[in-house]
C-alpha cells in the first residue's frame, strides 16, 4: 500500500538532488543513468519499522564472515562470524567459540569465504541452515538460520584451495567440494615440474544429516590435477549429478596466466554421485590416512568441542567405472550453473565469446552410448556434439555465471563488459541486458540456482566500485546492485555498499527464515557445564591457580560484582550466564587488561572469558552492550592480590547481600 | 509489509488461544469456594510501607496516590479476570517458587526491596490480574498503567524485564507469593 503513496513523498526531493548535484558529482553511473530515479527509490523504500521481502546472504570473502542484508532495501542487519574471529561477538575469543575455529593447520582464525548455500528440500531452498565455504584453509561451515550463528564447521582433507563448495544436493543429502588447487595427494615435496604426473584434485561429498543438518565427510574422488573452480548440483532429471567446472586441463605448475589458457576446451566434471556413494556402501573405495577436524556447537551446553578425524574414504576413477565424465567445455569455463529444470547445464567459459549449454538428457545418452572423445586418467571424455543443447552466440566478454527466473529466463554476469544479460533457455536468444557497475562477479536471483526461483530481482555483486561512492581513500566500499527483472527490461533500482567483498550471495523470501528465529536460548534447557540457573548459585571456586567465577548478568548489575582474593598470575575464567529471557537483550562482559576480547552473551547463554590478571590491583568489569537506562551502573570489581597472597576469596553483591 | 502484519496475526491468535486455553482450565478446576478480593480496608499501612521506599516525591505522600484504588486496577494485559481458591495450592506454589528461583531473584526478595518490590503480601496491595499482567506485559504495563509507571519512578527508574514466562507459569509464581 504505501508503495503507491511514495512516487509523490519522493519525487520532490530527489529532483532537487538531480538538478542540484549532477554537474559536481563527477559520477559516471549516478543516479542520472536510472531512468524514473523517483520510480526506482519507491521500489526500494521500506518505510521505517516494515520488514523487508526477502532476506540476502552475502559472503564476506577476505573478511571470513557473512554479511545478512534485507531486500529490497539493502539495509544491513548484521555480520555472521563464520571463518574469523569476531572481537564484536567475542566468536573464536570465548572458550565456548573457539573450538569452531580449530584445524589441523592448529587455530585458524580467518578465512576467504565465497559461496554461501541454503538447504533445499524437493530442491526448493526452505531456510533451515546456510552453509559457506572456507578457500584458504579449506572448511565449510553451517550457519543455524534459527539464531544466526555458526554451529558447524568441518575441514576437508586432501584439498588445497576449497572453491568450488559447498552446493546443496536437491534435498541436502549432501554438500559437495572441490579443490581449486591440485597438489600432490598424500602432500609431499615434489616439484610443480612434475605437476602433470603427480598432482591430483579431489571431489569431496559431505553428507548431511536431515535432521540435525550435522555433516560428514562421505567420500572423496580422486582426479586429473586441473584446477577445480566452481560447481553446482543437479535437480529433477540431474538429480544424482554434481558439476565441477575445471580449468588449467594443460596441467602447467607455473605462469597459469598463460599456460592455462592454451587448450580450446576445458572440461565440466560430471559426477554421478548416486553411483560413487552406492559404490561407498557396498564398502569399496580406498581408506587413506588424513587428519582433519570436525568441529561442532552444542546447543545445550552451548558450547563447541572439536574431533579429529583420521581416515577418509577415496574412490579413484580408474577402478571404478562410471562415477564421473568430462563434459568439454569452451573455454576455461567458471561458472557452472544448471536451470530450474534441471535438464540445461550452463557452462561459462570466461575466455569463451559463446555460452556453452549442455544436455542433461544428452549427456545421459552419450554416456549409454559411450560416445567418448578419449579417457584421462579412467575418465571419460563424452563428444562435444553429442551433449550440447545450444549456444548463446557472442553475448558479452568474460562470461562467468548465471542465474535463471522462474519464467525460463537466464542471466549471465559479464566481469569484462561488466553487464548482466538476460537471455532465453531453449531459444537461446538474447532478450535484454544491463550494465554494472564495476566488474560484477557473481549474480544472485533469490532461489535462482534451486528448482524455484523467486525471480523479482537480480542482485550484482561487483568488485569494483570506483566513482560510485564517497572516496575512502585507494580502498573503496564492495558493493551490490539490486536490479528490478519483473519486467521485460531490467531496472537498476539500487546500489548498495557490502562488507568485505560480496562474492556471491544468496536470497530467501523473510517468511521462510521468520518463522524459525529463535528468540532467545531457554535457561532451563542451558546445559552448559558451568551455567548458573540463578543469582544465588553465583559463587567464585578456587583450584590451584585456576579460578572459576559462575557470574549471573540481567539489567543492571552482575552477580558477585564484586571479588577479592584473585591473585597476579591466576587463570580466572568468567562464566557469565545472562540471565534474561527476552528478545534482544544480550549483555556484555569486559575486564580492563583483558588481552582477547569481551563477550557478547545472548540471553539464555553462557559464555567464558579468560583472563590472567599481571598485576595487583583492581579491575572494573563492566557490561558492553547497552541494555537499559542503568547500563552505566552494570559494573564490577575484582581486587586482585599479589602473588602468594593469603587473602582468601570472597564475594557479594549489594552491601547487605553478600552472597 | 504483509510478512509482519501476518505474523502479529499468527502470534496474537497464538497467544489467544493459550489464554483461552489457561482460562478454560481454570474453570475447570475452579468447583470449590472462592475467594473474591480482599476489601480495600487494610491497604493504608501497605502503600505507607512502599511510600517510605519509594524515592520521596512529596506528590506521592499527600494524600491521593496511584495506589488508593488498586482494587479496581487489573492492569493491561492477557489476563482480564481470576478468581482465586481460598485454599492456597500448595503444589503448585511449590512449582511457582522454582520458576521465582530461576527467573525472578536477580531483582526481586521475597520479602525484602531489592532492585524491584518486595512480592510478600502484594495481593494486599495488588489485584491478581495486576500481578499476572505485570508478569506478562511489564513493557505495555510500565508504560501505561498507573501503578507500573509510578512504581518505575519509585525503583530507580529500573523497568521490569520481560523474562517471558508463560501464563501458566505466572500463574503458578503467583500462587507462591500467597505463601509468603
Ligand atoms: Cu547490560
Amino acid at each position: 500500500m504505501y508503495k503507491k503513496m511514495l512516487p509523490l513523498l519522493l519525487a520532490l526531493p530527489l529532483l532537487f538532488f538531480i538538478t542540484s548535484c549532477s554537474e559536481y558529482t563527477g559520477s559516471k553511473g549516478g543516479p542520472q543513468a536510472i531512468s524514473g530515479v523517483a520510480d526506482a527509490a519507491s521500489k526500494v523504500y521500506v518505510p521505517p519499522g516494515k520488514y523487508d521481502e526477502f532476506y540476502l546472504f552475502t559472503s564476506g570473502g577476505f573478511n571470513g564472515q557473512m554479511g545478512v542484508y534485507g531486500l529490497p532495501s539493502g539495509r544491513l542487519f548484521r555480520v555472521i562470524p563464520v571463518f574469523s574471529v569476531d572481537a564484536e561477538k567475542g566468536y573464536g575469543f570465548s572458550e565456548e567459540t573457539k573450538s569452531l575455529l580449530m584445524t589441523s593447520y592448529g587455530f585458524m582464525p580467518w578465512d576467504d569465504a565465497h559461496h554461501p548455500e541454503l538447504s533445499q528440500t524437493d530442491g526448493i531452498t526452505d531456510g533451515r541452515w546456510i552453509f559457506i565455504n572456507g578457500n584458504n584453509t579449506p572448511r565449510i561451515a553451517r550457519i543455524d538460520l534459527s539464531t544466526f550463528e555458526t554451529v558447524e564447521t568441518i575441514e576437508i582433507p586432501n584439498s588445497a584451495g576449497n572453491h568450488g563448495s559447498p552446493f546443496t544436493t536437491q534435498n541436502t543429502e549432501y554438500v559437495i567440494a572441490s579443490t581449486r588447487f591440485s597438489v600432490p595427494i598424500p602432500q609431499a615435496d615434489i616439484s610443480t615440474k612434475d605437476f602433470a604426473t603427480r598432482y591430483k584434485g579431489t571431489i569431496t561429498m559431505l553428507k548431511v544429516d536431515p535432521n540435525t543438518g550435522e555433516m560428514s565427510i562421505h567420500f572423496q574422488i580422486l582426479c586429473p590435477g586441473f584446477d577445480y573452480d566452481k560447481a553446482h548440483c543437479g535437480k529433477g532429471p540431474s538429480h544424482g549429478w554434481a558439476f565441477f567446472t575445471s580449468y588449467n586441463t594443460e596441467q602447467a605448475g607455473t605462469l597459469k596466466e598463460i599456460e592455462a589458457s592454451q587448450n580450446d576446451k576445458d572440461y565440466i566434471a560430471a559426477v554421478n554421485w548416486k553411483k560413487a556413494a552406492e559404490y561407498i556402501d557396498a564398502g569399496k573405495g580406498e581408506e587413506m590416512t588424513v587428519t582433519y577436524y570436525h568441529n561442532i556447537m552444542d546447543e545445550a551446553t552451548q558450547t563447541a568441542t572439536s574431533r579429529v578425524i583420521k581416515s577418509v574414504k577415496v574412490l579413484d576413477p580408474l577402478k571404478y567405472e562410471g562415477i564421473i565424465y568430462y563434459l568439454p567445455t569452451p573455454k576455461s569455463p567458471h561458472g557452472v550453473d544448471v536451470d530450474p529444470s534441471g535438464e540445461y547445464i550452463v557452462g561459462n567459459g570466461k575466455l569463451s565469446t559463446d555460452l556453452t549449454v549442455h544436455s542433461t538428457t544428452r549427456m545421459l545418452k552419450a554416456i549409454e552410448n559411450k560416445a567418448y572423445e578419449k579417457v584421462i586418467d579412467g575418465i571419460p571424455v563424452l563428444k562435444y556434439d553429442e551433449i550440447v543443447a545450444g549456444v548463446v552466440k557472442q553475448p558479452g566478454l568474460g562470461p562467468l555465471h548465471t542465474e535463471f527466473d522462474e519464467k525460463g529466463n537466464a542471466y549471465t554476469s559479464f566481469f569484462i563488459s561488466s553487464e548482466i544479460v538476460k537471455w532465453k533457455l531453449g531459444t537461446w536468444e538474447i532478450l535484454d541486458r544491463i550494465p554494472t557497475y564495476y566488474s560484477i562477479g557473481h549474480l544472485c536471483v533469490p532461489g535462482g540456482d534451486s528448482r524455484k526461483p523467486w525471480g523479482k530481482y537480480v542482485i550484482a555483486l561487483n568488485k569494483i566500485t570506483k566513482d560510485r561512492y564517497l572516496p575512502t581513500g585507494p580502498e573503496l566500499t564492495q558493493s551490490a546492485q539490486l536490479i528490478d527483472i519483473s519486467g521485460e527490461k531490467m531496472q537498476l533500482l539500487l546500489d548498495f555498499p557490502t562488507v568485505g567483498e560480496p562474492h556471491y550471495a544468496q536470497a530467501i523470501p523473510a517468511d521462510k527464515v521468520m518463522p524459525r528465529t529463535k528468540k532467545f536460548y531457554k535457561l532451563e534447557e542451558n546445559k552448559h557445564p558451568h551455567a548458573i540457573k540463578s543469582e544465588d548459585e553465583a559463587k567464585v571456586v578456587r583450584d590451584g591457580k585456576i579460578v572459576h567465577v559462575y557470574m549471573a548478568s540481567i539489567r543492571s548489575h552482575f552477580t558477585p560484582d564484586n571479588i577479592e582474593g584473585i591473585r597476579v598470575g591466576d587463570e580466572v575464567y568468567f562464566h557469565v550466564t545472562n540471565m534474561e529471557q527476552d528478545w534482544d537483550v544480550p549483555h556484555g562482559f569486559a575486564i580492563m587488561g583483558a588481552q582477547n576480547a569481551e563477550l557478547l552473551i545472548m540471553p539464555g547463554q553462557t559464555r567464558t572469558l579468560k583472563w590472567i590478571p599481571q598485576n595487583t590491583g583492581v579491575y572494573p568489569f563492566y557490561c558492553t552492550d547497552f541494555c537499559s537506562a542503568l547500563h552505566q551502573e552494570m559494573q564490577g570489581y575484582v581486587v586482585v592480590s599479589p602473588q602468594g597472597s593469603n587473602k582468601p576469596l570472597k564475594w557479594w553483591t549489594g552491601s547487605d547481600n553478600a552472597l | 509489509m504483509h510478512i509482519q502484519s501476518t505474523f502479529t496475526f499468527i502470534s496474537s491468535l497464538g497467544l489467544m488461544l493459550m489464554a483461552s486455553a489457561f482460562f478454560n482450565g481454570c474453570g475447570g478446576n475452579n468447583e470449590s469456594p472462592t475467594q473474591k478480593l480482599q476489601a480495600p480496608a487494610a491497604v493504608a499501612e501497605d502503600e505507607e510501607e512502599e511510600e517510605t521506599h519509594s524515592t520521596g516525591k512529596a506528590t506521592e505522600t499527600a494524600g491521593a496516590s496511584v495506589y488508593d484504588n488498586w482494587y479496581t486496577n487489573k492492569g493491561i494485559g492477557p489476563v482480564k479476570n481470576l478468581t482465586l481458591s481460598a485454599e492456597i495450592d500448595q503444589a503448585l506454589a511449590a512449582e511457582g517458587e522454582k520458576i521465582f528461583k530461576e527467573k525472578c531473584t536477580s531483582c526481586h526478595k521475597p520479602d525484602k526491596r531489592f532492585i524491584g518490590p518486595a512480592p510478600k503480601g502484594v495481593l494486599e496491595r495488588r489485584t491478581p490480574e495486576w500481578v499476572m499482567n505485570m508478569i506478562l506485559n511489564p513493557e505495555k504495563m510500565v508504560k501505561e498503567d498507573p501503578i507500573a509507571k509510578q512504581l518505575l519512578l519509585d525503583y530507580n527508574l529500573s523497568p521490569m524485564a520481560n523474562q517471558n514466562l508463560t501464563e501458566e507459569e505466572a500463574r503458578k509464581v503467583l500462587e507462591y507469593f500467597r505463601t509468603l
